[in-house]
């Protein structure tokens, strides 16, 4: 159909303002999300240059000296590596079954009303602030692992040279117990969520061929969720090997390698923490940034392994799942 | 019809399955109950030692002369978290829902997954070593200050708000987006104008929970803004501030028990505020959810 | 008592005088309550030994509520209360005393989504053995449950492999391979074709064929010419409005599969098969 009318069809009646918004948010947004990945590039840069005093006075060497003396200058992290990898270790060992155990609870035994609010309860107890857990560690369940649970151990399994040596109300044992306490609800919620994921009909097949609840959990739940438990594991892993505050009020900040559990000891991350008011030389400032090199560097190491097992977890049958991603990829969101 | 000649009964192996069916049934329900306990030993154990120490003087009045354990009050440390923490969430509220804007409308699917892998990153680095990062870039150079606290706890909670916040405008349905745009509205309208208000409440919960998490933090406050005054509560963001958590640690160091009850009355009240607000917003966020159809 | 038999060949079908037939399944009264609101509505149905019984009935009348009371698959919903009486064998289903695990051992299921494990070929069609202990001839057993279920010959080679990367078809194949691997003496199949192609649909009513020299065989289906072609015994269900207004699934006839489609009793079956409605 053919008008007589000289106006343009779309005719510019937008202002700057309104045109120029779309480009100069994208260029924001874009901005601010270039400095979150930025972020993680300065703070490896900066622990990297803060550490290289101590790095050239103790190169690698540094990861394998027990010592730590502030008044001549040596410092060594072995001692800190060690009591990192026992209290972590320990505490997801102890964690791992407790965390599961709850999360089985919550999805296939409690009723709908208990779930939410024990589901809310074990939350709750991720919340309490670490120096709080500490206090707690150190005054309330401090006497009792002096005076009730060491004396037991050694009672009991004192031949083995883990419980032996004198009781006292910090040490490694008290660590691991506080280290547990703040590991178990991340992995309970993450593997929550994660079974939660399993489809219905999978629970379903597996009763329906007169398999009791336990036989569906061990046969066909746990194998189903394996790499997201893996993945569950590996962050409260993480969690436990970067706690500071608690671990440093609790464990006594000795140096030293030891085999019983009573003994005192210190761990990478409240080594750090416990010198924020003695380190004035250089040197032991760098040697402090190198052990927050070394603990950044596990760090990563554990949260990629655990975002990358997160990833590949999927239970829909793969044409159906590439269809869905593409489905999802128009619609502007990436499949996560 | 023929006559039973077999049982539905529990029998023979059957029963042996059953037993350990319900074994570990109850071995669930031990760990369950297990956790609950230490919850409520902790929550009881502080509540206990901890309101014995409170009054009114408690809040409104700083440390007392000398550093004496008795009397005074944490006066300056409410108003140290108050700044730390209020400027970290200035600094990091509209960081996180920019990068929240970024993911959910106008990022490409893979520098979306580089975004999220690196927020996902950040947010598990140990906060002492961000306290040590922070510390080589200002402190090092300027000396200790809240304002360097509320770097460190702005980084740790921008990852926080990012994704919860992503999470919440990924819930606004597509037509309410589509609906703006067909009526030649433009993009960045239809965000600010339609969508953020939408999510609204899911984006306040979700910086609610953040704040609570920092308002918890110490590691790395230790470095940056430790040695603040307890005498007067100075809120200068130039100063060095204590925080609660800081003072807790503090207090806990000393030997006298007057200070150890300062140290549990401190934390009685920071575990309220975080318990209290945790729990509030993580209620909000899933009330939200639901009106959303999420 | 085969010896009074008439057999009249309608689309391979077998037509015996009710009193010569063995019930398997005896349902008096059978209503469902999921909390205050009643799914069905009295049920009273016999089902027969080594038949065919399919339900048909448009959607929401009940028809899979009604076969997972059969082996207390109904038992997973917290809200959920059964009245009425269900014996199976002569034994109270819902009695005292009666354990569920054995009673979904003798009545298995297949459903309508297929659901393998996330398991190897072989894995899927073992666990139920293993679990039971039937792992002597562990690989007879699976072999023969695969042979049963028309699948063997396309998966012999790669057992091993995850079952996830079958066919839809295949897959479903493989759930029923899985169902009869423990021996059953009845299969429950809740619209076991819906989520398939054609041509997957006529294997499994094939199968459907085969499987009635041994098993008793309960069918829901929404495609009522699969019931005709498969079905010895015919269940129509039927919607009840009530005066409430709430919805609830009835009981509306229940005769050999030739009846109910050529010469209905109720006019609402007459209405539903002819395609007046549903």
């Amino acid at each position: 159909m053919l008008h007589a009318n000289k106006r343009p069809a779309f005719k510019r009646t937008r202002g700057l303002i309104d045109r120029v918004g779309d480009p100069v948010l994208k260029a924001v947004t874009f901005i601010a999300s270039a400095v979150a990945v930025a972020v993680l590039g300065v703070i490896a840069y900066e622990l990297v240059t803060g550490s290289r005093l101590a790095f050239h006075s103790f190169g690698l060497g540094f990861l394998t000296s027990q010592v730590w003396d502030d008044v001549h200058g040596q410092f060594g992290a072995l001692s800190l590596i060690f009591g990192t990898a026992v209290t972590a270790g320990l505490a997801i060992l102890i964690a791992t079954p407790l965390a599961i155990a709850i999360a089985l609870f919550l999805t296939e035994l409690a009723p709908k009303p208990v779930r939410a609010l024990l589901g809310a309860l074990v939350e709750m107890l991720a919340a309490i602030p670490s120096v709080i857990l500490g206090l707690w560690g150190l005054l309330v369940m401090g006497p009792y692992v002096k005076d009730q649970l060491e004396p037991f151990l050694s009672a009991t399994l004192g031949f083995l040279p883990f419980f032996q040596g004198a009781h006292y109300t910090v040490g490694v044992l008290s660590a691991v117990l506080v280290l547990t306490i703040m590991v178990v609800p991340i992995i309970a919620s993450v593997t929550r969520e994660l079974f939660a994921t399993v489809p219905p009909e999978l629970r379903e097949g597996a009763l329906a061929l007169g398999a009791t609840r336990w036989e569906m959990v061990r046969g066909v739940l746990l194998p189903a969720a394996r790499p997201g438990i893996l993945a569950a594991v590996a962050l409260g892993f993480g969690r436990a090997v970067g706690e500071a505050m608690a671990v440093l009020m609790v464990m006594g900040g000795a140096i030293g390698i030891h085999a019983s559990l009573f003994a005192f000891g210190d761990t990478l991350a409240a080594r750090i923490a416990g010198q924020y008011a003695g380190a004035d030389t250089n040197i032991q400032i760098s040697s402090l940034v190198y052990l927050a090199a070394i603990l950044l560097v596990i760090s990563l190491a554990v949260n990629i392994g655990a975002q990358l097992l997160i990833r590949p977890i999927d239970f829909r049958p793969r044409r159906q799942r590439i269809a869905l991603d593409r489905a999802m990829e128009t619609q502007g969101m990436s499949a996560d | 019809m023929t006559e039973p000649a077999f049982s539905l009964r529990t029998s023979g192996r059957l029963r042996r399955r059953q037993l350990v069916n319900r074994l570990m049934g109850a071995l669930a329900l031990g760990a369950a109950l297990l956790a609950v306990s230490v919850l409520a030993i902790v929550v009881i154990s502080v509540a206990s030692r901890g309101a014995s120490a409170l009054n009114l003087d408690f809040f409104t009045k700083n440390q007392a002369q000398g550093f004496n354990p008795t009397g005074g009050g944490i006066r300056f440390a409410i108003v140290g978290t108050g700044v730390i923490v209020g400027i970290a969430t200035l600094m990091a509220l509209p960081l996180g829902v920019m990068i929240a804007i970024f993911l959910s409308d106008l990022a490409s699917p893979r520098l979306a997954r580089v975004t999220r892998l690196a927020l996902d990153v950040t947010n598990g680095i140990p906060t002492i070593v961000i306290g040590i990062f922070v510390y080589t870039i200002v402190v090092a150079a300027h000396g200790q200050s809240a304002l360097a606290g509320s770097l460190a706890l702005a980084i740790i909670m921008v990852p926080l708000i990012a994704r919860s916040t992503e999470e919440v405008l990924l819930l606004i349905p597509t037509s309410q987006r589509e609906a703006s745009l067909a009526l030649g509205v433009s993009r960045w309208r239809t965000t600010f104008g339609i969508v953020i208000p939408s999510a609204m409440g899911g984006i306040l919960t979700g910086t609610t929970l953040a704040i609570a998490r920092a308002a918890g933090e110490t590691a790395p406050l230790l470095f940056l803004t430790s040695l603040g005054t307890s005498a007067t509560a100075d809120s200068n963001p130039l100063h060095p501030l204590q925080s609660m958590t800081y003072a807790i640690f503090n207090y806990s160091e000393q030997g006298d028990p007057g200070f150890q009850a300062k140290a549990w009355a401190t934390a009685f009240t920071l575990m309220c505020f975080v318990l209290v607000t945790s729990l509030g917003a993580k209620l909000g966020m899933a009330r939200y959810r639901k009106k959303m159809g999420g | 008592m085969e010896a009074i038999r008439t057999k009249i060949d309608v689309a391979g079908q077998e037509r015996l005088s009710t009193s010569e037939r063995e019930t398997v399944f005896e349902a008096r009264d059978i209503s469902v309550f999921y909390g205050d609101q009643r799914a069905i509505d009295k049920v009273s149905i016999d089902i027969y030994r080594r038949l065919v019984t399919a339900i048909i009935g448009p959607s929401g009348c009940g028809k899979s509520t009604f076969i997972r009371t059969l082996n207390r698959m109904t038992d997973l919903v917290p809200s959920a209360r059964l009245t009425g009486e269900l014996r199976y064998r002569g034994i109270d289903l819902y009695g005292p005393g009666v354990d569920a695990v054995e009673v979904r051992r003798r009545i298995g299921m297949v459903f309508q989504k297929p659901n393998p494990f996330p398991k190897s070929i072989y894995d899927n069609v073992a666990y139920g053995l293993r679990i039971l202990g039937m792992k002597k001839d562990l690989d007879e057993r699976v072999e023969k449950a695969l042979h049963s279920a028309a699948l063997w010959d396309e998966v012999k080679d790669r057992l091993k492999d995850s079952a996830l990367g079958l066919s839809g078809g295949q897959q479903q194949r493989l759930c029923i391979a899985r169902a009869i691997a423990v021996e059953p003496e009845v299969i429950l199949l809740d619209e076991p074709a819906s989520a398939l192609d054609p041509i997957a649909t006529s294997a499994i009513e094939d199968l459907m064929h085969e499987l009635k020299r041994d098993f008793t065989i309960v069918i829901v289906t929404h495609n009522m010419q699969q019931a005709a072609r498969v079905a010895d015994m015919t269940a129509f269900f039927g919607l009840n409005v009530t005066p409430k207004g709430s919805r609830e699934g009835i009981l509306v006839e229940y005769d050999n599969t030739e009846k109910i489609f050529t010469n209905p009793s109720d006019k609402r079956t007459e209405g539903y098969v002819t395609g007046r409605f549903g």
